[in-house]
């Protein structure tokens, strides 16, 4: 939100603080970081053990597709130890026990693979977890007395409201808000973010810290926000792990088809014996059973618990953990995203695009003044100007050691150098620089305001730039759009997905760079508030919307949104009212997961097809099969025999 | 042979032309909106609600509308057995017929009332004038209007309204689209020769036995008639049906009758387009029956073309199956009738189905599976949506959106209830029946042609009660007791749980928030879609009925030597 604050007023030039450690929103996703490896070292050899002990019937009567296959193993296993058992067989009984035999170690195998997909999911689930568990070492936590005194206590005997001490080398016991104090945090933990990160009480995004995280310098006083087991690292583990699993809204739409499709096939194969019996063409046990088991939809019915987990996983393994598989599934269901331009449309930062010089200066000579103006200058416009001016063959030619810095305020709205020689070069808002050379008697010309019309008019925002009484020209500072959203945001187009891009800018810069980004549509001038309108208005005409947001201004509208998801740098209050929490901090991820979502439904509905489908390409190989079997599929010459007969008589 | 073919194409290219005409006026009345008749039924209809106590402008809830289609339907059931039971001293008994049995006059009872009509009896020797004309009659229209308020209510549920009234649209779909289609059928039928009288039978020697006299009776028939095709019962008041000359005497009425058959159920997916605001998606769908139609209507004009393998042999030339078929239709006039009859739940019938080739009996039954090659009088058109729904849910996981069907979701409730409707219902109401009546012959008995002929016939019958078909493959001794109750249950199972169903689902569908079309929607108004919707209606009609298939039709061809009585 900081940064959207400021972007709201287009002539303040740069960040204070210089802030946003967030570097990594800068990055567009090609390299990620993953957080805690997770070794999946003997994840086969677990998941083959793991195939095996699933074969309780207590574990698989929860799958009533797989329980069927379950139980026909057994009946089928029980024929071939006495082919006779359910009455007696035509065939000798020798050749009756090697078809059982063969037809129980295929279902067998089918019971067995269905369990190693569901184990080979959940494992890697629990070695992502278990990575997680490892941060998550049982701390002393140094429980603030009323008194002022503290006490050593366990970290899982915190509640929700206890105050805690940390110092500098401590593990953060529980989730908590700094209440006092200034400390820089390792968050690698959970972030993979190896910078540590500052924090402070009351600055919004910086006050929330994470247990398990450890704190590097000075020390905090934290009030827990969470009881043990509830904290942000154990719901993580609990859901990579598959323990809190419930079904989604579509999965258990789909296992009701499945159950009744069973239930339907169980029927027809049930009916085909006395029907069979009837015109003297009696069927096997064995052979019902594999017929049952071949169209009943084992394809996704075995499948279906390890697509949910592997949704889940594939999430945790781009960085983000959702609260519910639901989430995950309401991504692909999305018809609009609403998103922050600072930092998820743009860099964040403006960088220098183009020197314009005015009052008979050059090119060259603007750029010479802007490079002394941001020497000094640690912020990215500052930098990107270094960078520019380097470009137009300017150099510094002053000793740095000598000359001063002048910070940026609020205030000045302008920031650069007292030159060794006495000068001063200034950079600033054009406002800002029109009085600092008026103040040194200098003339404001009007080239000077026909530059800053332009460069507004194309989105920009203009920095004027001048020594002492004398303007040299402007710069044009630019919202850089990230490379591959232009792209992206088509592929969302064609996928339904309708793109609302939210800006503190005007109304001319705003569509500048909604146009250049691609867009579908764009608010100018937002403020916070705007957000939940924007939301609730696409939610009246029935829309899914989702959004990012980490402050704590946003949280009304993570809530309101379908989903919603927090940078892991956002608040407390943001993290509690999203579904989703992005441990990279990029809100560029938000289209990602609409993807995934998408595939995860995708590949459940194609395995469903695809399954069902099968059934049919399955019956036309084994009903001739069991009719043939039974001796019962006519051959030529045996009608024509009756033919002959028949004609015999006559 | 080409003369047959043209016969067929005509009859369809009616059929065509009569759909939108009779589908937009369908729209109109039960929109409310001014029709031809208003000047003379609005008093008529006012008098009904007055009469009735009926409140026409409530709404209904979708258990109000159960409710009120269960009560009604309840109190129609006991009226028309009690007269079944005292028609031996009620008037217009001629041949002085006492009661019938009584599980013969429950199953009839049951049958009419859910638009059934089948028959284990034979009209003329067991039910009196009054019988038919009076009871029967009345369960024609009432059946037939019962399911075409459902289906309008279903189709208002699931383009987002209201479901209505279901007193108000019973009385509107018999006074508005019923009674004037069968007023001018019957009309038609009595000018190409139908007779119509209340005399008595006419004792004629017949032509075996000069000696013996034969009693005919001509009966009251057209009105009756009429509305039974349009009506879509069988009905008939004797016993070989519309392939008696006084029920169907020439090609013309013949056609009358087809094109009856399918009017109102093709009518109703145009109806559909109006109410969903989009006619390109009903044409596909109809389009789509119209395909299963013509394909199933060209494999059974073949069958029977070709004729019996057995008889070609003996008869030393290829000539058409006319076992059991009326020479004055002919193979195709009644493979025509027998396809339609068959898959608009019509069951009336012009000739044997008993007699047709296998394949030809495969086409019958798989059209009862399906239930919706048109389908059932009103019913049938909802159906057809319920496989579209679930045709949506199977396939629209694939775009990656949860489905959605005229932009509502479907969620768990929809796909228990479709599952139910279109899965469920069926295999358990007549595969598990035929399963109990071939695995004990105590029951079997009335079996005429044992081994895979007679596997079929029961199948036939039970799909037939489930189906809500009514007609019969026939040859079966079936006015049993066991028949009787074991139908009567497949009876009202097959009538009572899809209506259930039904209006749950519309229910559930119009209180949906409507999700805005985009271009990630499954659009399902599109070619390639109703082709998916195509193969998953086949996909899940065959899965629960091949093996059965396999076992009595589709083997019967090999067996064909043995059995054919030559």
């Amino acid at each position: 939100m900081l940064t959207d604050d400021i972007s709201r007023y287009p002539e303040f030039m740069q960040t204070p603080q210089g802030s946003n450690s967030l570097s990594s929103s800068s990055h567009t996703g090609a390299s990620r970081r993953h957080t805690p490896k997770a070794s999946m070292g003997g994840l086969y050899q677990r998941a083959i053990r793991e195939a095996f002990v699933k074969l309780n019937p207590r574990t698989e009567v929860k799958n009533p597709v797989m329980f069927i296959v379950w139980v026909g193993t057994i009946v089928t296993f029980l024929v071939t130890l006495d082919p006779n058992l359910f009455g007696t067989v035509q065939a000798d009984p020798a050749q009756q026990r090697l078809l059982n035999g063969l037809i129980t170690f295929i279902l067998f195998f089918t019971l067995v693979f269905a369990n190693f997909a569901e184990a080979v999911a959940e494992g890697r689930g629990k070695a992502q977890a278990d990575a997680l568990r490892s941060t998550r070492s049982d701390t002393i936590a140094r429980k603030l007395l009323p008194n002022g005194s503290t006490q050593e206590i366990s970290s899982t005997e915190l509640r929700r409201g206890d105050q805690v001490k940390v110092v500098a080398g401590d593990m953060i016991p529980a989730d908590g808000e700094v209440v006092k104090g200034v400390a820089s945090v390792d968050e690698s933990a959970i972030t993979g973010e190896s910078a540590p990160v500052l924090k402070q009480p009351g600055t919004d995004i910086m006050s929330s810290v994470t247990g398990g995280t450890r704190i590097l310098s000075d020390e905090l006083i934290i009030n827990v926000t969470s009881d043990p087991g509830q904290g942000f690292i154990d719901r993580m583990i609990a859901l990579v792990e598959g323990a809190e699993r419930s079904k989604t809204p579509n999965e258990i739409a789909l296992t009701v088809l499945l159950t009744v499709l069973t239930l339907v096939f169980l029927i027809v194969v049930a009916t085909v014996s006395p029907l069979a019996n009837y015109v003297q063409a009696p069927t096997t046990i064995a052979i019902l059973i594999s017929l049952l088991v071949a169209l009943i939809p084992t394809t996704i019915g075995g499948l279906l618990s390890a697509i949910g987990i592997a949704g889940m996983d594939r999430v945790a393994q781009f960085n983000v953990i959702a609260t519910s598989g639901r989430a995950v599934e309401a991504c692909g269901d999305i018809n609009t995203l609403v998103l922050d331009k600072t930092g998820t449309i743009t860099l964040g930062n403006r960088l220098a695009d183009q020197f314009i010089p005015v009052n008979g200066h050059t090119v060259e000579e603007v750029a010479q003044i802007a490079l002394a103006a941001s020497v000094f200058d640690e912020t990215p416009e500052g930098k990107s100007i270094v960078i520019l001016a380097e470009k137009n063959r300017a150099s510094v030619n002053f000793k740095t050691a000598d000359a001063t810095g002048v910070e940026f305020t609020a205030r000045t709205r302008m920031s650069g150098t007292d030159l060794p020689n006495g000068k001063e070069v200034r950079k600033g808002a054009v406002d800002a620089v029109k009085g600092f050379v008026r103040s040194r008697g200098g003339v404001v010309s009007t080239q000077l305001d026909e530059a800053y019309e332009r460069v507004s008019r194309l989105g920009g925002t203009p920095l004027a730039v001048c020594q002492d009484s004398e303007i040299y020209g402007v710069i044009y500072l630019k919202d850089i759009v990230k490379a591959g959203l232009r792209e992206r945001f088509d592929q969302l187009r064609r996928m339904g997905v309708k793109t609302i891009m939210l800006t503190g800018d005007n109304q001319i810069t705003a569509s500048v760079i909604a146009r250049e980004a691609g867009v579908d549509d764009f608010i100018a001038e937002a403020t916070p508030e705007d957000k939940i309108d924007v939301i609730r208005r696409e939610q009246s005409e029935g829309k899914l919307v989702a959004m990012t947001g980490d402050g704590t201004n946003d949280a009304p509208a993570l809530a309101q949104a379908n989903v919603g998801v927090a940078m892991n740098s956002g608040t407390q209050a943001a993290k509690e009212a999203a579904n989703m929490v992005d441990l990279d901090s990029d809100p560029t991820k938000l289209i990602d997961l609409v993807t995934i979502g998408k595939q995860l439904l995708i590949t459940r509905g194609a395995l469903t097809t695809f399954s069902i489908a099968n059934d049919i390409a399955k019956y036309f190989a084994i009903i001739p099969t069991i009719l043939q079997q039974q001796g019962l599929v006519p051959s030529i010459s045996c009608s024509l025999k009756v033919l002959d007969r028949q004609s015999f008589q006559r | 042979m080409l003369q047959g073919w043209i016969q067929i194409a005509l009859t369809l290219l009616i059929v065509l032309i009569v759909t939108p005409i009779l589908g937009g006026y369908m729209a109109r009345v039960f929109f409310g909106e001014r029709t031809y008749f208003d000047r003379v039924l609005i008093p008529v209809e006012r008098m009904i609600y007055r009469l009735s106590g009926v409140r026409s402008q409530i709404e209904m809830t979708g258990w109000q509308y159960i409710r009120a289609v269960l009560i009604s339907n309840l109190v129609m059931a006991v009226f028309v057995f009690t007269i079944f039971m005292f028609q031996g001293v009620l008037p217009l008994n001629p041949t002085g017929l006492g009661a019938p049995t009584w599980d013969t006059a429950l199953h009839t009872a049951i049958s009419f009332v859910t638009n059934t009509n089948q028959q284990h009896y034979s009209g003329e020797v067991t039910f009196s004038y009054f019988s038919q004309g009076l009871a029967l009659g009345f369960l024609f229209f009432t059946s037939a209007a019962t399911g075409i308020a459902v289906a309008i209510a279903f189709i208002r549920g699931l383009t987002g309204r209201t479901l209505g009234n279901f007193y108000t649209d019973l009385v509107r779909s018999i006074t508005r689209i019923l009674l004037p289609i069968s007023i001018v059928g019957a009309i038609a039928l009595v000018a190409l020769g139908v007779p119509e009288t209340l005399a008595d039978p006419v004792l004629v020697p017949t032509l075996e036995n000069p000696t013996v006299q034969q009693a005919i009776c001509p009966c009251p028939l057209p009105i009756l008639k009429s509305s039974k095709n349009w009506a879509k019962t069988v009905g008939g008041f004797f016993g070989i049906n519309s392939a008696h000359p006084f029920e169907n005497p020439n090609g013309l009425t013949n056609l009358i009758q087809i094109v009856a058959m399918i009017s109102i159920p093709s009518a109703l997916i145009y109806t559909y387009g109006i109410f969903a605001n989009n006619r390109k998606q009903a044409w596909l769908i109809y389009g789509m029956v119209f395909g299963i139609y013509l394909v199933f209507i060209g494999v059974a004009a073949i069958a029977e073309y070709q004729g019996n393998p057995a008889v070609n042999v003996l008869l030393g030339s290829q000539q058409p199956n006319l076992e059991g078929k009326e020479v004055r239709f002919g193979w195709s006039q009644s493979v025509l009738y027998a396809v339609t009859t068959t898959g608009t739940m019509c069951g009336a019938v012009n000739s044997m189905h008993d007699s047709f080739m296998p394949l030809s009996g495969a086409v019958m039954l798989a059209n009862m599976f399906l239930q919706i090659i048109w389908g059932g009088q009103g019913t049938g058109t909802a159906y057809l949506f319920a496989y579209l729904i679930l045709a949506v849910f199977v396939t629209g996981l694939m775009v990656g959106r949860t489905p959605e069907f005229l932009g509502r979701k479907i969620e768990k409730r929809e796909v228990v209830l479709t599952s139910l409707l279109i899965l469920l219902v069926h295999p358990i109401f007549i595969l598990i029946p035929s399963a109990i009546t071939l695995a004990f012959p105590d029951q079997l008995s009335g079996i005429s042609n044992p081994g895979f002929h007679g596997l079929s016939q029961v199948i036939y019958e039970y799909a037939s009660a489930a189906a809500n078909n009514g007609s019969g493959f026939e040859g079966m001794g079936d006015a049993t007791l066991w028949w009787n109750l074991s139908t009567s249950i497949s009876l009202l199972a097959g009538r009572y749980i899809p209506i259930t169903a039904l209006i749950l689902l519309a229910e559930g569908m119009s209180r949906k928030p409507v999700v805005p079309v985009t271009a990630g929607t499954l659009r399902t108004d599109t070619g390639l879609f109703t082709g998916v919707t195509a193969g998953v209606i086949l996909i899940m009609g065959a899965l629960t009925f091949f093996p059965v298939l396999a076992l009595g039709r589709s083997r019967k061809p090999f067996k064909l030597p043995e059995e054919s009585n030559l």
